[in-house]
């Protein structure tokens, strides 16, 4: 499994996507600068990582969105390649059209840093399907802008066609249907607000991101 | 080598910024010693600038000395105190002088860590304020070469009845989180406390901590002539103009007009910003930096040069601008955030273009190195300051302050405070009080596992940060109680570096160093300086018996509002080691059957007392003696017990006493505790007087004998107090159930802020 972080300006968790990958598969990703315009030969997976990409200037992930790699970035999806968008990342692929729907500011209008409690929803992912049998992991978050909205239809749409991905138990930031990620309409495309990369540590005790990386590297 | 000058212009703003000059229609008013008290300088130290060059100098040169000169990066007034200060040992490598102290961790790394306070911009503007703060203090870091790794706070605000302190705590809090999160670096703790004192003058002190590796420490030392100056980062408009004059000054009502001199900032730059330098810092391309903090391009330059014994010369038109028609007074007195000075390697420029470049930042090159011991600024084809760096610099005033011995308040004798009807009540009020309520509203809304490196969650004594791809990690933690300060200076500055030497003990590191935040009123006043004064001797007292050096620090004047002081507050901040993060303890690790020990003596010791505070609305007696030996000796059979793995649970005894420890490490734990206290004490006493050198440790029940016996023979008092377990929290007298307690410890904070959880 090969897989690509991409670095935005502004981006500040590519280093613990980074470390969450070479952690689980034992090799370290390639680490993709923003201007670049293609991916490394046979990258399998592009993780769009969490942070403040352009200072989240005009609206969050809306100039990232934009930037020179995303046109490599849906090529490869276009392809079938695996993308996983986080945090940042999920909103810079709802501005790139890639995933539908949008993250706006939290119900409460505050920023949070906290874990939370996720249903997997479709176990039958290429991202979930590392979990086996369990239905239930903690994760953090950690945004303001985290709410996910979308029109009715394309919700009943996203349920019907088991595109969501996850669902949060005891919705943090007011996400319509209680979404905390979704997939792409071929599956190949996860955008999620929760940090899976932060829980792939053993020495702190914090592994149920683990599984997500781990069943990536069986898919691939 | 001037005609070299401009040669890095990355964005080509800096030659637009040079056209805009040209326009400029400033008609500088004349120098007189008016202008000058209009500046913050007293009329004779006007008089000895004068007198040091022979004339009288221009507007611009004013403006320099003014900042210069300002108590905020003189320190003027503390200076020859702070000298008491312990600065050395064994693993100091810089202490305090550089932006941020520098201690040796081992395996060929340093820690790199300060703590600044924000206080005046964050009572006028709190967001923009606080985010500044942040912003500085992150600077003053990664400026030394190292990747900042964490953030702390140590915050006051007013009474939580008074009109504005709502919108100040949302405010702040928003702030430091709104930097700190998006900068990327996790706000891994704090103190925050609220007493009526700082309803006029709220503080905001932050703290930042990095890693370098040992032989990548860069310093501002600008050695050497002829080298060129780089300027890198946001353009200079004329924000904060002055900023450092107003943190010299007391406030009065209606210095809310004073908005204008809050600097804005921005964390996307400055996440560039530490980018960019620390790519460049590895290519051996810098031979000195300093980031533009208060006082901006005056105090960079001047520190640089006065520091490497050489001289500066700086062409102002090419400094990047973002308003129109700047003059050199404004360019050197701005303090627009997220700057950076540097002094590149001669022909260097080209590798440090390239990095600006990538990062999108706006550099150029102003001017250069001379050997001349003089300051000297060109603008539009003009010399508008030629001084020697001396005065402004090494030979700025210092003031033996007259100061008055500060009262000390008498003992409080304990027998007249009566028994509570009800001491499981009692509890519950001091644990819902405001100052020992839930922080959770505030901290959630830190990014504190950015990074990865995050160990735990917070409410513990000491945040602990993995030091990165590795088992070692930094304990830190930021403490002062500032009743103990205003009924004996002394006895509390000693206490503020006690209770940060428990902090780290109790977690298993060993502690370090400290960083200190003197926040105080007006130096001018005795009776004021009398508690400076006595507070650093206490500080300096500690340290010493403690080892733990003070190497950087920030002293805060002139907190006063309408000629009221705050509450003398010299918060500190410490850092520790912790040689194996598996060999760490928390205060939520408490198991069901565990017995609960007391380390340390209890006399019940009511004076100063939170208690005493909260429960019979007194503010008075002696607060609570601290015997460094009795602290040294505990403390290190704490962090022995912690470190070797016979501990679940650990958790200092300070604010609340006893009972409030206890029930902290309930909440944290999940269940609760039954109390067997010993029966010479009054109950209320045990459970609320605030000893000092107190730990409270969960212990497996197997394990209690061993403990027992070594405490013994190293002499530190221990006793046990309890079994942990059960629903509630039960002595003899009292009983609480620790969902009511969780209800309520957890309901202030949200229920005040209105805001519900989020």
């Amino acid at each position: 499994m090969k897989a690509a972080v991409l670095v935005f300006p502004g981006s500040n968790c590519d280093r613990d996507a980074h470390d969450a990958l070479a952690r689980v598969s034992g090799r370290a990703p390639a680490m993709v600068w923003h201007r670049e315009t293609t991916l490394p030969a046979g990258t399998d997976l592009v993780v769009v990582p969490g942070g403040f990409s352009y200072g989240d200037y005009l609206r969050s992930g809306a100039m990232a969105a934009r930037a020179p790699v995303m046109a490599a970035v849906r090529a490869h999806a276009a392809r079938g390649g695996l993308v996983l968008g986080i945090c940042n990342g999920f909103q810079i692929l709802t501005e790139a059209g890639m995933l539908p729907g949008a993250l706006t500011r939290n119900q409460g209008l505050l920023f949070f840093n906290r874990t939370v409690t996720l249903d997997i929803v479709n176990p039958d992912l290429p991202f979930t399907a590392g979990y086996g049998a369990r239905r239930r992991i903690a994760v953090p978050i950690a945004h303001h802008d985290g709410r996910y909205v979308a029109d009715e239809a394309t919700l009943d749409r996203l349920e019907g066609e088991g595109q969501v991905a996850f669902r949060y138990v005891g919705n943090p930031n007011g996400s319509m249907r209680d979404i905390a990620g979704v997939v792409s309409a071929d599956r190949r495309v996860l955008g999620m607000m929760p940090h899976p990369e932060r829980a792939c540590d053993r020495d702190l005790g914090r592994t149920d991101g683990w599984p997500l990386f781990e069943g990536l590297m069986a898919t691939a | 080598m001037t005609g070299a000058a401009g040669a890095l212009e990355v964005t080509g703003d800096a030659a637009k910024g040079r056209a805009m000059s040209d326009t400029r229609t400033h008609a500088e008013p004349a120098v007189t010693p008016a202008l000058a008290a209009e500046f913050g300088l007293k009329a004779d130290e006007f008089d000895r600038i004068v007198g040091r060059l022979g004339r009288v100098p221009n507007f611009t040169e004013l403006g320099l000395f003014s900042v210069m000169w300002s108590e905020h990066c003189s320190y003027k007034s503390s200076r020859m105190h702070l000298r008491k200060f312990p600065t050395t040992g064994p693993r100091v490598v810089h202490g305090p002088g550089e932006n941020a102290g520098v201690v040796d961790i081992g395996e060929g790394l340093v820690a790199v860590f300060k703590m600044e306070s924000h206080n005046h911009p964050s009572f006028i503007e709190p967001y923009q304020g606080a985010a500044t703060g942040v912003g500085g203090i992150l600077r003053d870091v990664f400026t030394m070469g190292a990747r900042p790794i964490a953030l702390m706070n140590a915050l006051r605000f007013g009474a939580p009845s008074h009109p504005r302190t709502r919108q100040l705590v949302a405010g702040v809090v928003a702030g430091i989180g709104g930097y700190g999160n998006c900068v990327g670096v996790p706000t891994v703790g704090g103190e925050t406390n609220f007493h009526p004192g700082y309803n006029g003058n709220i503080l905001v002190n932050a703290m930042a901590v990095g890693v370098a590796r040992a032989d990548g420490i860069f310093t501002s030392a600008a050695r050497g002539a002829g080298n060129p100056v780089v300027y890198v980062g946001a353009k200079t408009g004329r924000d904060g103009i002055h900023g450092a004059t107003m943190a010299s000054a007391e406030f009065e009502d209606g210095d809310e007009d004073k908005r204008p001199t809050v600097q804005v900032g921005d964390p996307f730059l400055e996440k560039l910003l530490i980018e960019a330098c620390l790519e460049l810092m590895a290519t051996d391309s810098i031979l000195a930096i300093q980031d533009m903090g208060a006082a901006g391009l005056t105090s960079s330059s001047v520190e640089m040069a006065s520091k490497g014994g050489s001289g500066i010369e700086l062409e102002m038109d090419h400094v990047p601008q973002r308003e129109q028609g700047m003059s050199a007074y404004e360019m050197m007195l701005s303090e627009s955030q997220e700057r950076m000075l540097m002094v590149l390697r001669p022909g260097r420029e080209d590798d440090a273009r390239r990095i600006f470049e990538k990062w999108g930042l706006d550099a150029a090159v102003i001017g250069r190195t001379t050997d001349t011991g003089r300051i000297v600024l060109r603008h539009c084809g003009e010399v508008v300051c030629d001084l020697p760096l001396g005065p402004l610099a090494d030979e700025a005033p210092l003031y033996d302050r007259p100061w008055t011995e500060p009262p000390v308040q008498p003992p409080f004798d304990p027998v007249v405070v009566p028994p509570p009807a009800d001491a499981g009540l009692a509890l519950l009020t001091l644990m819902s009080s405001p100052d020992l309520a839930s922080r959770r509203w505030i901290w959630e809304q830190y990014d504190r596992s950015v990074m990865g490196d995050t160990v735990g969650e917070p409410g513990g004594d000491a945040a602990i940060v993995r030091l990165h791809a590795s088992r070692r990690a930094l304990a830190m933690t930021t403490d002062v109680t500032p009743r103990y300060v205003a009924a004996d200076p002394r006895e509390g500055g000693r206490q503020a570096i006690a209770e940060a030497w428990r902090n780290l003990n109790a977690v298993g590191a060993e502690p370090l160093a400290v960083t200190d935040n003197l926040n105080f009123g007006n130096p001018e006043r005795p009776e004021i300086m009398g508690q400076i004064v006595r507070a650093i001797e206490g500080l300096a007292e500690a340290c010493r018996a403690l080892d733990m050096p003070v190497v950087s620090g920030n002293v805060s004047l002139y907190n006063e509002t309408s000629g009221t002081a705050i509450p003398p507050t010299p918060a500190v901040g410490a850092i520790g080691l912790i040689e194996d993060i598996a060999r760490t303890a928390a205060i939520g690790g408490m198991r069901p059957g565990d017995a609960l020990v007391l380390v340390g003596e209890t006399t019940g010791w009511m004076g100063s007392s939170l208690y005493l505070r909260e429960i019979l609305g007194r503010e008075e007696g002696a607060p609570p003696p601290v015997d460094l030996e009795a602290e040294r000796r505990n403390g290190v059979f704490v962090r022995q017990a912690v470190r070797a793995g016979r501990v679940n649970a650990s958790h200092d005894v300070s604010d609340g006493g006893l009972g409030t420890c206890i029930a902290e490490m309930c909440l944290a734990s999940g269940f609760g505790a039954s109390l067997q206290l010993p029966p010479d004490i009054p109950v209320h006493l045990m459970l609320f007087g605030e000893d000092q050198a107190r730990y409270v440790l969960a212990v497996p029940a197997e394990r209690v004998d061993a403990l027992v016996a070594d405490a013994r023979n190293a002499g530190v008092a221990l006793i046990v107090v309890g079994s942990a377990g059960g629903a509630d929290i039960e002595f003899d007298g009292g009983r609480l159930s620790l969902a009511r307690l969780r209800d309520a410890h957890e309901g202030w904070m949200p229920a005040w802020m209105g805001t519900g959880s989020a």
